[in-house]
């Protein structure tokens, strides 16, 4: 259910020639009202799937502007439900894939209850970048007979024999992590991302995509040359805070994206 | 040789990003090699003993005793080169990360007391330190600040959140997940990810052997009860952990109550969390509803920090071990009253387990009571409390 759909967009962008376009934003951030814009912005601007962050208190993979996005947004009155109301707003048009702390997992009655929850809300996939392989099998199954595709993440730290295993197991897609640290903006786009993106591919059946540093349009369209996706998130994280209201949010996030999108068909 | 353990009961694990699990793997198969290295230990062994000072006495604290009704022994890690039980544990990581060819070493600090000993333990094996501390915890001691910058250790503020012991935690694990190549982490408590709860417990576990056989020759039995606090859980389990096979021993872990366990205002996960994950483990945190981990508070910032190492939290379950909790100001007069009494200033962590003792007088036998650490640092802070 949820796997197809995912499928289902990466090979829709493919048989256009370019890498599918995965906007990442942080639900209820800078507010609930804006959140919704946000979303509603990424699917008119070509987003063909969403990665839908959900706020938690100590996010241990996410730099400094997606953990004071998160600050801000619970600080907000956010909610694992703000999460669930942005992903409806949205999911009917494009796949959503939750990003998720292992922790809100369990606190929403576990990996099953999570799994309902998110899938009422027309989730496709979840993202925990705290249950690496080892941790993952019971959420993995839990999820998989909901609908639920857990996707897992490939770092340039993971041993070949490890990575071939993540792969194995993966739903939906491979996330690659591009670079050896958390989440945010960086000044170039590693010179080993190609050779660890070739031998994911190699492992995987399943679609790879890459994030973490990602934050122009050259080098989202410098990884869609190797990648079967390209995640962005801080950068827009940092636009939808700029605007000070729902619409200047929704613009500003519209106008990289729009560009984005257009520097991947290049 | 046999593994470190990964999970007590269903507790612990390996909650972190991808990045970092090589790290781990390493840092585990490293301690599985090293402690089974003759050369490797008795060097530990030579350090335990001149440079941090090692056997601690069990003393056998007489006008306490007469106060609580029943012999007690103090367990005297505050007499341990800078103060407290940590750096027992800072100066075996040091090692390792020397051992394992790591030349920078990170860590996080609530009150200092692991930041000092952790920068202690850098110079005296010319290691590169970086001290991550919340920047209301700098404020709060600046001069466990001014040590740390003395030993060569760099502080790093954090801002996030209340800018206290979690965050710092957090953003440590953080700057590690970009250096994992080159650096290692030295975690302060029994907590984190695996290996960091069974490493840090062997490495404090030392107060437990010591303690034990101590007892033993000054009274020929076991004592009836081990009484230890329990913030992240390292005094605690390190003297827990040599007691455990004696079943007719009571292990009982102090936490703090701060200003009520009703309160919301507390730092006692084991007595009144929840199941969840916080800093890569499965165990006892503080968190609201909706899976959000809350801030803890605790007059002693040792204390004061909303989850707890997993093997607590399985120790527990079993009911091998027992967990009270203690306020702000049942602490702050046996820090008085044992100052008094013994002319020993305790720490104020290790206070809340002196009122849990002058509370709660045992049957039969005597006791040994952890004495984690000196409370000069809490000097200023008491002075302010009890005006």
């Amino acid at each position: 259910m949820g796997e197809a759909r995912i499928a289902a967009a990466f090979a829709a962008a493919k048989d256009e020639g370019r890498a599918a376009l995965m906007p990442y934003m942080m639900a209820g951030f800078p507010d609930r009202e804006s959140s919704l814009a946000v979303a509603a912005a990424y699917v008119d601007s070509g987003a063909d799937l969403i990665e839908l962050g959900v706020p938690f208190s100590d996010p241990l993979a996410d730099g400094p502007t997606i953990h004071a996005a998160a600050t801000a947004a619970l600080e907000a009155g956010a909610t694992f439900a703000t999460a669930l109301e942005v992903c409806r707003s949205v999911s009917d048009r494009v796949p959503v894939v939750l990003m998720a702390y292992a922790n809100m997992v369990l606190a929403h009655g576990g990996a099953a209850e999570f799994a309902r929850l998110a899938l009422a809300a027309g989730a496709a996939g979840a993202i925990v970048p705290d249950l690496p392989l080892g941790e993952a099998e019971e959420v993995r199954e839990q999820f998989a007979a909901a609908g639920l595709a857990l996707v897992p993440l490939v770092a340039p730290t993971t041993s070949p024999e490890r990575r071939a295993q993540i792969c194995a197991a993966a739903r939906g897609f491979v996330y690659v992590v591009s670079t050896v640290g958390t989440t945010g903006e960086r000044a170039e786009v590693p010179a080993s991302l190609a050779a660890l993106v070739t031998a994911t591919k190699a492992d995987s059946e399943i679609p790879v995509a890459v994030g973490f540093g990602i934050g122009t349009a050259a080098q989202a369209a410098e990884v869609g040359r190797i990648a079967d996706g390209v995640i962005v998130g801080s950068r827009l994280v940092r636009a939808a805070s700029e605007g000070g209201s729902p619409a200047a949010a929704a613009d500003a996030v519209a106008d990289f994206l729009s560009q984005t999108r257009v520097a991947l068909a290049g | 040789m046999s593994r470190l353990d990964e999970r007590f009961g269903p507790y612990g694990g390996r909650y972190v990003p991808e990045t970092l699990i090589g790290a781990l793997d390493e840092l585990a198969a490293a301690w599985e090699e090293a402690r089974e290295d003759a050369a490797f230990m008795a060097r530990m062994d030579l350090l335990r003993r001149d440079f941090i000072g090692r056997p601690s006495p069990l003393y056998l604290a007489e006008r306490l005793s007469e106060r609580a009704g029943r012999r007690v022994y103090l367990k005297r890690e505050d007499l341990n080169h800078t103060g407290a039980h940590k750096i027992n544990n800072a100066l075996g990581q040091a090692l390792l990360a020397q051992r394992m060819g790591k030349r920078r070493v990170i860590a996080e600090t609530g009150a200092g007391q692991h930041g000092v000993a952790t920068a202690t333990a850098c110079a005296l094996l010319g290691l590169e330190c970086v001290v991550y501390m919340g920047s209301e915890d700098i404020r709060r001691q600046a001069p466990n600040v001014e040590r740390m910058k003395l030993l060569g250790a760099e502080v790093t503020p954090v801002e996030a959140g209340a800018r206290t012991l979690k965050e710092a935690t957090s953003a440590a694990i953080r700057e590690w997940v970009g250096s994992v190549e080159d650096t290692h982490y030295v975690i302060g408590s029994a907590a984190g990810p695996a290996p960091y709860p069974a490493l840090v417990r062997d490495l404090q576990r030392v107060i437990g052997d010591e303690a034990r056989e101590q007892a033993l020759q000054a009274e020929g039995e076991l004592p009836a009860r081990v009484i230890a606090c329990v913030g992240g859980g390292s005094n605690a389990i390190g003297i827990f952990k040599a007691f455990v096979e004696d079943e007719e021993v009571a292990l009982i872990g102090v936490e703090a109550a701060g200003e009520g366990l009703d309160s919301g205002r507390h730092g006692a996960s084991l007595s009144a969390g929840v199941t969840g994950v916080l800093h890569g483990s499965l165990s006892a945190v503080i968190a609201d509803e909706d899976g959000q981990i809350l801030e803890a508070h605790s007059v002693s910032a040792g204390l004061d920090y909303p989850g707890v190492g997993p093997e607590h939290a399985h120790l527990r379950d079993s009911g091998r071990a027992s967990y009270v909790a203690i306020s702000d100001r049942q602490a702050l007069a046996a820090f008085a009253e044992l100052t008094r009494l013994e002319g020993i200033i305790p720490a104020l962590e290790s206070s809340h387990a002196i009122a849990w003792l002058l509370e709660n007088p045992g049957e039969a036998g005597f006791d040994v009571l952890c004495l984690s650490g000196r409370g000069d640092k809490d000097l200023a802070e008491v002075v302010e409390q009890t005006g």
